[in-house]
């Protein structure tokens, strides 16, 4: 693999490569995130944003409740997110537990979903704490059932104790299982990283090994998806873009539940990246609840009076 | 796929601007045979009609403010006088969104910084003032501090209300009364909280407003009722104050103008430096005396920074300032559009590369762009005087050493900023400028319990926090 030249694979290379990033002020991050959020979007703006967001909603379930049932009902609600309204949009993918796949993937493509794809949580998620082997095999299984996404999450413990060549290679390995058949997103659980300064410096690390989309958080740990940790990595993705003219994709995960957030996010993407990355190929948003508000406000914004939960579906 | 931000403009619906003003004087708003016009600056609409004081409307207010201070205010216990302090505080905040749209309509300003700065600090300055009213012996300030008595108070035309509130608070909780002379550009918020002194009952004369232009000002200056001038405004008429006071018992504090170095080291947290630094230049389209107006970059990063800072300006959303969503507004006069195409004509006359993001410009009303002038020296014009509007000049540096000799070789010493990863490094540079105000890692911060005031052409004395307090109080030191 090349690294994009950033990297030759070594420890020393990587610890050169890392430390060579500029620290994140907590306070400045904080407060770039604060003034974004004042932005207010009005009219016709709000409208393109919400069925923006909706393209870029990763339906979630992640239960160990989860059934063949309640997946197909969460595939059908992802197809048409609003039986109603046929000008909704379909959901950017549906993301599933690794022995979801094949169930989720069947009936997408029953019901007239093919281009909806299967996301699938691997290695081990929520926690990481397995042997590689292990998260070879999960990631192999998920892609053999369907999965055209693969949400991996890193060995936090292996980042916090500075082993960050193991974390690296541990993606490395990942990617090559994805090969051309998944796109691979690494997910951080920033809320165990804790630091801005650890969120920039995962980012540089899993580009470098291959992700084609940093995420924040399993949603299974809280804080998640914060405004200023999506800014830090956002402002990361375009730094690297500057170095390699790869673009890589960002997927907040976990906190989002309704519209007002959603833009948030949007505003975020727009005036740090720009308007390349308002695409769901390049900005996901990893939800449940989200997308009925998302599709509640856009109700409002027809019919000009909020309706009742009663007429969203459930599922 | 483009995110345009819809327009998103504030209601002007929440303000009633009378045609006419007159003067605030002994607690009642006084006819006046003189007016000027006061217009907004994005539009040029004439929003209203402004008094112009004369010596006659001057020495009345002077009159009920000795009233005030002999009858009623100094005799008052610093108790009672909290109370109408705080009851100002909470009147201004329920009326903060009316304080909002009319300082953003008659100063340019946008919206979002009117609502989100100016209006909370000003609050937040009656707030922390009326807490001292009643502690003044435990201040540090001497036993048993007393006032000056009635204090001549002038303010500019860049933050209105805020700079009233600097003024205002503590020389009320300090037990004087004011004439308060506000900006000839921006006059109603002044007006508007005179209002609020009535709603809040204050006793009559304790505040009294006069507006006028220059020469209304130097009849507060001269007056020979007047115990204490308070001046924030161009180092020019501050040395012309200094003359006027010199030989008087007169106490004076002066805040003047600056040219602060904003220094960048090589171990700077980039990305949160360049928002860092739009905000110390264009933040109130850079009408600010302690702006970061003299950027000083690590040469070894400089290629960096401006490569970030200039993608980061090609974000900022300059335009109507009642949009909520507007970053940058007008610049508040013609006169002052006037100084900063001069200035900027020297600059380029001088051989520095000027550099501007693409923006589309109102036609009506006063407007500039968000401007870098970078291969900029200590021997350009443009990296000694102040610009007062939203133009940046760029210096590199080799050396900690020689940042700190640039940013001093300067007449001004108002603030500086330090942006550094390393504690031991920022505190060192942080002991080395001559500066009033040194922020690190943020700039254009402002809390009312910081004092703030400058060195050298900067200004006299400090205001807010304890030491601005001593400045409205006798028998103690002004520094």
């Amino acid at each position: 693999m090349s690294f994009y030249g950033l990297v030759d694979g070594s420890d020393a290379s990587l610890k050169s490569y890392l430390g060579n990033l500029s620290g994140v002020d907590q306070v400045g991050a904080e407060a770039r995130a604060a003034m974004l959020a004042t932005r207010s979007i009005k009219t016709t703006s709000k409208r393109w944003a919400i069925d923006t967001a909706i393209t870029m909603v990763d339906l979630t379930t992640l239960e160990g409740a989860d059934t063949p049932g309640k997946v197909k009902a969460l595939c059908t609600k992802a197809v048409r997110p609003d039986p109603t309204d046929s000008t909704v949009p379909s959901v950017g993918a549906v993301c599933v537990y690794n022995d979801m796949v094949a169930v989720a993937r069947t009936h997408l493509d029953l019901i007239g979903g093919q281009h909806v794809p299967v996301a699938a949580v691997s290695t081990a998620f929520p926690s990481g704490r397995a042997s590689m082997p292990v998260k070879i095999q999960d990631t192999q299984d998920a892609i053999d059932a369907g999965a055209a996404e693969i949400d991996m999450v890193i060995d936090r413990g292996a980042f916090l104790a500075g082993r960050y060549i193991d974390v690296f290679n541990e993606i490395v390995q990942i990617r090559e299982v994805c090969g051309d058949k998944a796109h691979l997103k690494v997910i951080f659980e920033t809320g165990e990283l804790v630091t801005y300064d650890n969120v920039r410096k995962a980012s540089f690390l899993a580009m470098a090994a291959g992700a084609d989309f940093i995420k924040t958080s399993t949603g299974k740990v809280a804080p998640a998806a914060t405004p200023p940790v999506v800014l830090v990595m956002l402002e990361a993705v375009r730094d690297f873009y500057e170095m390699t003219q790869v673009r890589i994709g960002v997927k907040p995960a976990g906190g989002i539940r309704n519209t007002k957030d959603a833009i948030k996010q949007l505003v975020l993407v727009n005036e740090t990246v720009g308007p390349d990355w308002l695409n769901p190929k390049l900005f996901r948003i990893g939800a449940s609840a989200l997308l009925n508000d998302l599709l509640m406000q856009r109700m409002k914004m027809d019919d000009g009076y909020y309706t009742s939960p009663q007429y969203v579906t459930m599922d | 796929m483009t995110f345009e931000y819809a327009p998103a403009p504030e209601s002007r619906a929440i303000v009633t601007i009378k045609p006419k003003y007159g003067h605030f004087i002994g607690g009642k708003f006084v006819a006046c045979s003189k007016h000027f016009p006061t217009i907004n600056p994005a539009t040029e609409e004439v929003l209203s009609q402004i008094a112009l004081a004369g010596k006659a409307d001057v020495d009345a207010a002077v009159k009920a403010a000795r009233k005030a201070y002999t009858t009623t205010w100094s005799k008052m216990s610093g108790k009672e006088r909290g109370k109408y302090l705080y009851r100002i505080a909470r009147i201004m905040q329920e009326r903060a969104r009316e304080f909002a749209v009319l300082e953003t309509l008659d100063n340019g300003k946008p919206i979002r910084e009117s609502r989100d700065t100016d209006i909370p600090l000003a609050a937040a300055h009656f707030f922390y003032h009326a807490g001292w009213a009643d502690k003044l012996e435990y201040a540090g300030l001497g036993t048993s501090p007393k006032p000056l008595g009635v204090a001549g108070q002038i303010i500019p035309w860049n933050f209105p209300l805020l700079m009233l509130a600097w003024k205002v608070a503590p020389a009320l909780a300090a037990g004087n009364t004011v004439v308060l002379k506000p900006a000839e550009s921006t006059p109603l918020t002044a007006l508007l909280f005179a209002e609020v002194c009535q709603q809040a009952e204050l006793p009559a004369g304790v505040v009294n407003i006069v507006t006028g232009d220059g020469s209304t000002g130097a009849l507060i200056v001269n007056h020979p009722g007047i115990d204490k001038i308070a001046f924030t405004g161009s180092t020019e008429v501050g040395k012309i104050i200094a003359r006027a006071v010199a030989p008087t018992n007169k106490s004076v504090t002066l805040e003047l103008g600056g040219k602060a170095a904003n220094i960048v080291f090589d171990d700077a947290p980039i990305d949160e430096t360049v928002e860092g630094i739009v905000n110390g230049i264009f933040f109130n389209q850079g009408h600010v005396c302690c702006a970061g107006s003299r950027l000083l970059l690590q040469e070894n990063v400089a290629e960096e920074v401006l490569h970030k800072l200039k993608n980061r300006m090609e974000k900022i959303r300059v335009g109507d300032p009642m949009d909520k969503n507007t970053d940058v507004g007008a610049i508040n006069s013609k006169e002052q559009l006037a100084k900063i195409i001069e200035l900027v004509a020297v600059g380029d006359a001088e051989g520095a590369e000027r550099w501007s993001p693409a923006c589309n410009l109102p036609s009506k009303g006063f407007w500039f762009a968000p401007t870098i002038f970078t291969g900029v020296t200590q021997a350009h014009r443009i990296a000694r005087e102040e610009i007062f509007g939203p133009v940046l000049s760029v210096l590199t540096f080799r050396t900690p050493q020689e940042a700190i000799e640039k940013a001093n070789n300067t007449p001004f010493g108002l603030s500086a900023g330090i942006w550094s990863e390393k504690g031991s490094r920022t505190l060192w540079a942080s002991q080395q400028l001559r500066a009033g105000v040194i922020w690190a890692n943020t700039f254009n911060k402002f809390d009312p319990t910081s004092p703030f005031g400058g060195y050298k052409e900067s200004g006299w004395g400090r205001e807010g926090g304890r030491h601005g307090l001593a400045a409205y109080l006798k028998g103690v030191s002004h520094e």
